[in-house]
């Protein structure tokens, strides 16, 4: 029974070594959009709204929307919400039926950066 | 940052620009001080074979029930292994295992199987591509356990070369294989004896691959698909280790496993199980398990064993 012993004391240890950890630093994931990843929605979004795992650096977080020729079509810059400072909005311009890129670059509160891109589609463009 | 506060104190800069620049400062380097990642792609710390990056990381513990051997002996494993960044591109690892092992007929044996050592060098990590690969030495070190408990008796030199490829750069019309990944593993192992007690010790030839398809991947760069919590942070994999020995007459006899699981990855640590499956006689039979925490040190303590010695 040593050994069930020692897995108990190994997996107690570890999880008191996570417990007490003085300051934690994470990384931004995206947890939802609006549009939703990968989505098709009937009407052009006035905006684009993300919903991060982690609250968001205003001064260097980014978002920018672009069409399928590469065109910018958000009226940018992307706003941190003041009071929810996980969520991301990006304004849009007036839409046509198509599929569009979204870029975001988040740097979370402890300097952590992290990147990705998504595209959604207007219309059944 | 005792530097840029001492800076403060005789400097009139505004408060604003110091912090600005700390945060450029900061993320300037956080590729290198973030663990896995390459662009849009999160690579988690796989069980059986070894990541493609360096990081501030510790397994503790990963507990691995064997498949029986083919001599009847059933060994548990208790294993630890520390990695620690040197500089954001250079890191130390160290790791041992505790063995318990039941073998018909006899006592049961348990012990330390020996002091494993290691330093890797990021080579480059691509963030368009979402590729990386380091550079090690692994050393195995000779009597540093009990020998009946499988540690061995002599020194091991291990270079290795360690990889990571994610498919987000596939074509669009290719969306549901973006979230794949694969890493892997090539080393070579020379024993610095021989032999030992008329058994050879033969150079070997070690490749193993993971294959990963990464739910966090998919739903926040291809499709959500609305999977929630836990199965959102979720990363299905499989993964095969094999050896060859190539010399010393103990060519052809291929050992290895295949191991089926999954992980999961949370902010500041991860946890994963696998199916352990031999692949051969020779590499024992009927079914094996292993499970593992693995925390993220660099996020645990940004402020202290978590970060590199220097920035070098």
């Amino acid at each position: 029974m040593v050994n069930h012993r020692l897995i108990v004391a190994a997996a107690v240890l570890a999880g008191a070594v996570t417990l007490v950890a003085p300051t934690v630093w994470a990384h931004a994931f995206l947890d939802h959009a609006n549009p939703a990843v990968g989505s098709m929605v009937p009407t052009a979004p006035e905006a684009v709204t993300m919903w991060f795992t982690q609250e968001l650096e205003p001064a260097f977080t980014t978002a920018t929307v672009t069409d399928v020729s590469g065109n910018t079509v958000d009226r940018g810059p992307a706003q941190i919400d003041p009071k929810e400072p996980t969520v991301l909005r990006v304004a849009l311009k007036k839409l046509s039926p198509g599929t569009y890129t979204v870029s975001w670059h988040a740097l979370s509160v402890d300097t952590h950066t992290t990147t990705g891109h998504f595209t959604f589609t207007v219309g059944g463009g | 940052m005792a530097f840029l506060s001492g800076s403060l104190l005789v400097n009139p800069i505004p408060a604003r620009a110091v912090v600005a620049a700390a945060v450029i400062f900061l993320s300037a380097n956080s590729a290198a001080l973030a663990h896995g990642f390459a662009g849009d792609r999160f690579f988690p710390a796989t069980i059986l074979t070894d990541d493609p990056f360096v990081a501030s990381e510790m397994s503790l513990p990963t507990a691995t029930l064997n498949p029986t051997q083919s001599d009847g002996s059933r060994e548990l494993n208790i294993g630890s292994d520390l990695s620690m960044l040197i500089t954001p591109n250079w890191d130390f690892t160290i790791g041992s295992d505790w063995a318990h092992i039941r073998s018909p007929g006899l006592p049961t044996v348990t012990g330390w199987t020996g002091l494993t050592t290691g330093t890797q060098y990021q080579l480059f990590i691509n963030a368009e591509h979402e590729a990386m690969a380091l550079a090690a030495l692994d050393v195995t070190w000779g009597n540093t356990g009990r020998l009946a408990a499988g540690a061995p008796g002599f020194t091991t030199l291990s270079p290795t070369f360690n990889f990571g490829k994610g498919f987000g750069d596939l074509p669009d019309s290719l969306p549901w294989l973006r979230p794949f990944a694969l890493t892997g593993n090539l080393a070579l192992n020379f024993p610095t004896l021989a032999e030992t007690q008329g058994v050879p010790n033969p150079n070997s030839f070690f490749y193993g691959f993971a294959i990963e398809y990464s739910i966090p991947y998919l739903q926040s760069q291809v499709k959500d698909l609305g999977i929630g919590p836990p199965f959102n942070r979720m990363i299905p994999l499989v993964e095969f280790a094999l050896t060859t020995p190539f010399n010393r007459g103990q060519s052809r006899m291929t050992t290895g496993t295949v191991q089926p699981g999954v992980i999961w990855a949370g902010e500041y640590f991860q946890v994963g199980a696998e199916m352990i499956i031999p692949t051969n006689s020779l590499s024992g039979h009927g079914i094996g398990g292993v499970v593992q925490l693995h925390l993220y040190l660099d996020d645990l303590f940004p402020h202290s064993i978590g970060r590199p010695i220097s920035q070098w």
